[in-house]
């Protein structure tokens, strides 16, 4: 979804804050929120994907405004509105685990391939950002296949595929006026990537 | 309402659902703060400078090679791989997470607040050398930036350059020297800090 969390390029956040030996958990609440979606997620409350889609919903301006831990806050307050109306504890649980699938079919792509990202923009849950839809990258790694969050965040199976690191030159996402000799490398999904004619 | 107050509420729920244990809670934060922490990341980069197969094996394989020294257990269990990317002359390595903070929980703990801040996450693959700059770091321009955008399943580690003048250090002393932002990308290593 074309969310407030796709940050990637955004302007206006400033400079980056970075504190020296600042606490782990500054209030006391944030340190049980982290431990109490550890333990929701491992009983199966929802898988990650879930989880972290829950965080995507979350009206724009409160997902600036809570802070980092009160988005896990809402997450888990949304999955449990949504999953735990019943007297079970859990009617269907997630699994969780190792997101690592075998497939029998081979990865589309190899190291050094040209493609082309997709351009669309589904309302749900995905891992492409937005600065690099419908941009030119090479493969430069082949991963195993996974668990696609695009489907098991919302319930619609696992659908294993393969991901890969995709490299993208600065100027490709940014421009002429992108910096000189930088390279981001993003790990995509094999959905999201066409061949590059 | 308080997020205090929301935050009990929550788990009181999750409680009677039976999905956690207070107790349990509470030992995970204990754990979480004490534990789990960028010293394993700090040891895993000692190991790879002073041990050349190693360092070739935690280039090829992170996880592997950090279960070598005991690391590596459930903290990242659903992660497909662990990638390390080693800094060199020519060659800096910067991990962000755009969408939302993927990090690599086995070796280096939590995120820290700024890592997970909406300024960061924007501006690491837009502006990297800037943002650097802003930091103290000042990349020549003909050193190439590699900006690491991870997605969950795939955890990045920067593999820290080695300072100079510390030939003589044994492990635990040059663990010492190994700070948790030079393995994200984001300082580079001197003798003395």
């Amino acid at each position: 979804m074309n969310g407030i969390h796709d940050m990637g390029g955004m302007h206006g956040f400033g400079a980056v804050d970075r504190r020296p030996d600042e606490a782990l958990f500054p209030e006391a609440w944030q340190g049980r929120v982290c431990a109490l979606a550890g333990y929701a997620i491992g009983a199966g409350l929802a898988n990650l994907d879930a989880f972290r889609h829950a965080v995507e919903r979350m009206p724009a301006d409160r997902y600036l405004a809570d802070g980092y831990y009160g988005r896990w806050l809402y997450a888990l307050e949304t999955l449990a509105g949504e999953r735990l109306g019943g007297d079970a504890a859990v009617e269907r649980p997630d699994h969780v685990g190792s997101v690592v699938r075998e497939v029998d079919r081979e990865a589309r792509f190899a190291v050094g391939d040209a493609v082309r990202t997709w351009n669309r923009h589904p309302q749900g849950h995905t891992r492409l950002p937005g600065y690099a839809r419908d941009r030119r990258g090479v493969i430069a790694e082949v991963h195993p296949a996974c668990v696609y969050p695009d489907t098991n965040a919302e319930g619609r199976g696992e659908s294993p595929e393969y991901l890969y690191t995709v490299a993208f030159d600065s100027r490709e996402l940014w421009g002429e006026e992108a910096e000189a000799g930088a390279t981001v490398y993003i790990d995509l999904f094999e959905p999201y990537l066409e061949v590059l004619e | 309402m308080t997020m205090a107050l929301r935050t009990e509420a929550i788990e009181t729920l999750l409680v009677e659902k039976g999905l956690v244990k207070s107790a349990a809670v509470d030992a995970l934060v204990e754990r979480y703060e004490q534990d789990i922490g960028p010293l394993r990341g700090a040891r895993v980069v000692a190991k790879a400078w002073t041990d050349p197969k190693f360092r070739a094996r935690l280039l090829e394989d992170g996880m592997p090679a950090i279960r070598e020294l005991g690391f590596g257990d459930n903290t990242d269990a659903h992660v497909a791989r662990l990638v390390v990317k080693e800094n060199t002359e020519s060659v800096h390595n910067l991990i962000v997470c755009t969408l939302c903070s993927c990090y690599p929980w086995a070796v280096l703990g939590l995120p820290p607040a700024w890592y997970k801040s909406p300024a960061y996450r924007s501006r690491a693959v837009r502006e990297p050398r800037r943002l650097l700059a802003e930091l103290g770091l000042d990349l020549s321009p003909d050193v190439e930036v590699r900006v690491w955008d991870s997605s969950a399943e795939v955890r990045y580690m920067v593999l820290p350059q080695r300072p100079e003048g510390t030939d003589g250090l044994g492990a635990e002393e040059l663990t010492d020297l190994v700070t948790r932002d030079s393995m994200i990308g984001v300082e580079r290593l001197q003798r003395t800090r």
